[in-house]
């Protein structure tokens, strides 16, 4: 009598997850016709969390302006968090490919999450639209139809700041940055322009990836340098700039862009007073259109918006052009990324138009931290317009030499 | 790991069939998650050999793993290997380490073995993290090649079919393993050491080789995963993976075997299935934890045996 109960039990045990399996099934097929699917990913925990949120907001923000609605079809955004971390982007873009059916993958932020989705993207030929990723060679030597940039190249902004850090007075400056691609690439851009300007980087010092204690490595800082240049990024760059004032170093403070993007400067002091980097955007551009896109972003979300909220808002309004031009039609995704590429934006951050290596030429804004009334801005001090990705080299030359990483440009003046 | 009765082996192969002739209906989403879950199960059994059969709680089986899954990666995208030749060595270096940190590891017990494994384990992390020339640090290696044995495993129902092929191979090598001489030594030594050794049992070189197989399966585990995943980071070789392993053996139940893939499919399914419904899965992940220590000391598998157990006390009172 028991014995058969247990049977009972065992079989009902394997039937039933089989069967809820198979529901499961038949219940994902069904589809709605008029609809585009945006799979976007994004940390919204851990170290990233504020990248994150500033990335998906801006994303929604133009989504809400449009009212989910581009070109006729209704936009269906699934975000998923990355948590910072290239595998867990891979395992949810997965799923996003898989589970979700959407028509193309949106975000990232880490450059090594960048080169991970570049390589699925090839892999699962669907198209991945990157917004923050700056992995120099998604759009150079690792070139593939199925990765757009809309955001930028990790070493795009270092070739025009290295020229002007040089015309500001610097001859010897020290590096110091994050032990990954995207600081390699960063980094390396800086090199080359400041020293084909004529300067010497004397030295090159590698942070592990969210390190924030810096004790060990702020004594190796050679003193003889007149400036350093600090690549950090997420949760790195107040621990830096606290320590390396409270260390009595006196040299000038240049950096990336991550060092003191508006994702970091609301939580930070006067140590971030003076720092000077370049980028793509800043939310202190004196600009019609970027005072109202700030005015309207500390609304809606107390907080000045980033470059993350900026290049997300700007790739919402760049697919929605791209699908305005096709029509609405979606199901032949190369016609989309050709008309997608020959678009030009007037956008946030400024005109932004893409190469022919799918990356975008935009203005490269060099900016210093001030505080104006109480709060620290990124104040624009120079211009430089419609930079690309080769900035003054040729693209045939340029590609010649192996992709930036932490001995190329080889350091030639580090002892 | 059914105590050596035939109905529970039936059981088990019936599983595996009904998987084997369900899986190409399923969504093709259900079909990656169940090759995940048999790739950890490979790990969380290989695990369950040290302990639940041998009683010594390792938190460093990503170390193997991560060896087998990053020797993959470097010796395809670096040195075109061929699958064989790679699979080979891959298992070969993850066994080779094993070996090294077992003779460390081996002379601690309990808590102190823990702490050990992790440490050695966090050495290799490092490792990985650090030695940017050979593993690319943060990046990770991109680009790992499907093997090609004549079918395209770049369709996961392939790559699906293929795994359970090997995880089937890992199931009963592992359940002759503890069925063995050998493995009956195991359990003795985690039931009663000194009375092991009394009987002139060396005990020592007994736990080394058990962890040496563990570190074997493991880094089985970690070659397919580097196949299947086509990448590999820092991550695949942190902390959580160890963690991972370890909660999927206790949930599923030690000294079971097929346990410890039950737990493997509960906590894959958990955290790439129910977070898609539910934002606040990790809940129930902890929820059933608790549950599991609290109730079930003996893991999910523990269900059916108090349920035979009772049956079999109600047949004596009738």
């Amino acid at each position: 009598m028991l014995q058969k109960k247990f049977k009972l039990f065992l079989y009902t045990a394997l039937v039933a997850p089989v069967a809820f399996c198979l529901a499961l099934g038949t219940a994902s097929k069904v589809e709605a016709q008029k609809e585009i699917r945006l799979g976007f990913l994004t940390p919204l925990t851990g170290g990233g969390a504020q990248l994150g949120r500033d990335s998906v907001n801006g994303l929604k923000m133009y989504l809400d302006e449009i009212g989910y609605d581009m070109a006729g079809l209704k936009v269906k955004l699934i975000v998923e968090d990355t948590e910072l971390k290239p595998a867990v982007a891979v395992t949810k873009a997965e799923k996003l490919i898989r589970h979700d059916k959407v028509h193309m993958i949106v975000g990232g932020v880490m450059g090594s999450t960048g080169y991970a989705l570049g390589a699925l993207a090839n892999r699962e030929k669907k198209l991945y639209i990157a917004s923050i990723p700056a992995s120099d060679d998604l759009t150079q030597r690792k070139l593939s139809k199925w990765v757009l940039r809309t955001g930028w190249a990790g070493s795009q902004p270092g070739h025009p700041f290295g020229k002007w850090a040089y015309e500001q007075g610097h001859r010897k400056v020290v590096m110091i940055g994050a032990d990954y691609a995207f600081g390699h690439e960063n980094m390396a851009g800086f090199h080359r322009g400041f020293e084909d300007a004529g300067g010497k980087i004397i030295q090159k010092i590698w942070v592990p990836v969210m390190t924030t204690d810096f004790g060990p490595y702020l004594p190796l800082v050679k003193k003889e340098a007149d400036a350093i240049y600090a690549l950090m990024i997420a949760a790195m760059p107040g621990p830096f700039l606290k320590q390396f004032k409270a260390s009595g170093l006196k040299m000038a403070i240049l950096g990336g862009g991550t060092t003191a993007d508006e994702t970091v400067l609301p939580n930070m002091g006067d140590e971030a007073l003076g720092v000077i980097t370049p980028l793509q955007y800043s939310a202190a551009l004196d600009t019609p259109k970027n005072k109202a896109f700030v005015k309207k972003f500390r609304k809606l979300h107390k907080k000045v918006p980033s470059y993350f909220s900026e290049s997300n808002y700007t790739t919402a309004k760049w697919i929605h052009e791209a699908l305005k031009r096709v029509k609405g039609d979606i199901s032949d995704i190369n016609r989309f990324s050709q008309e997608f590429q020959k678009i030009e934006i007037d956008a946030v951050r400024g005109p932004v138009k893409m190469d022919k290596y799918l990356n975008p030429v935009h203005n490269i804004y060099i900016r210093k931290v001030e505080r104006i009334n109480g709060e620290l801005w990124n104040t624009v001090v120079a211009t430089y317009p419609n930079v690309s990705q080769f900035w003054t080299f040729d693209p045939k030359e340029f590609l010649k030499n192996p992709v930036y990483s932490r001995n190329f440009p080889p350091c030639n003046y580090c002892k | 790991m059914f105590s050596g009765r035939p109905r529970a082996v039936f059981t088990v192969l019936l599983v595996l069939v009904v998987l084997a002739a369900v899986t190409p209906f399923l969504p093709e989403y259900v079909c990656i998650l169940l090759i995940q879950a048999l790739i950890f199960g490979i790990l969380a059994m290989g695990l369950d050999l040290l302990l639940g059969y041998t009683g010594l709680p390792s938190l460093g089986q990503a170390a193997y793993f991560g060896v087998g899954a990053y020797a993959v990666a470097i010796l395809t995208t670096r040195y075109e290997f061929g699958f064989f030749p790679t699979v080979v060595l891959a298992i070969l270096l993850s066994a080779a380490v094993a070996a090294i940190f077992g003779l460390i590891a081996i002379r601690a017990k309990g808590v102190y073995f823990l702490m050990l494994t992790l440490a050695l384990a966090m050495v290799v992390w490092g490792l990985a993290w650090r030695w940017t020339s050979l593993t690319d640090g943060d990046n990770g290696i991109t680009g790992i090649p499907r093997p090609e044995l004549g079918f395209d495993l770049g369709i996961y129902i392939n790559l699906f079919y293929f795994i359970l092929f090997v995880f089937i191979l890992c199931l009963g090598a592992l359940y002759v393993l503890v069925n063995s001489p050998f493995g009956r030594s195991l359990v003795g030594i985690r039931e009663r050491e000194e009375r092991m050794r009394m009987l002139g049992y060396n005990v020592w070189l007994h736990k080394y080789l058990a962890f040496i197989f563990s570190g074997i399966f493991a880094g089985i585990a970690g070659v397919l995963w580097a196949y299947y995943k086509n990448f590999v980071t820092p991550d695949d070789l942190f902390i959580d993976v160890s963690v991972e392993a370890l909660l999927m053996v206790a949930l599923g139940g030690p000294a079971t075997l097929v346990g410890a893939t039950i737990g493997a499919g509960v906590i894959v399914f958990l955290r790439n299935y129910v977070s898609i419904y539910y934002s606040g899965w990790p809940y129930i992940l902890g929820a059933m934890y608790i549950f599991t220590i609290l109730y079930l000391p003996e893991g999910l598998m523990g269900i059916t045996r108090r349920l035979r157990r009772r049956a079999k006390a109600e047949k004596l009172d009738e």
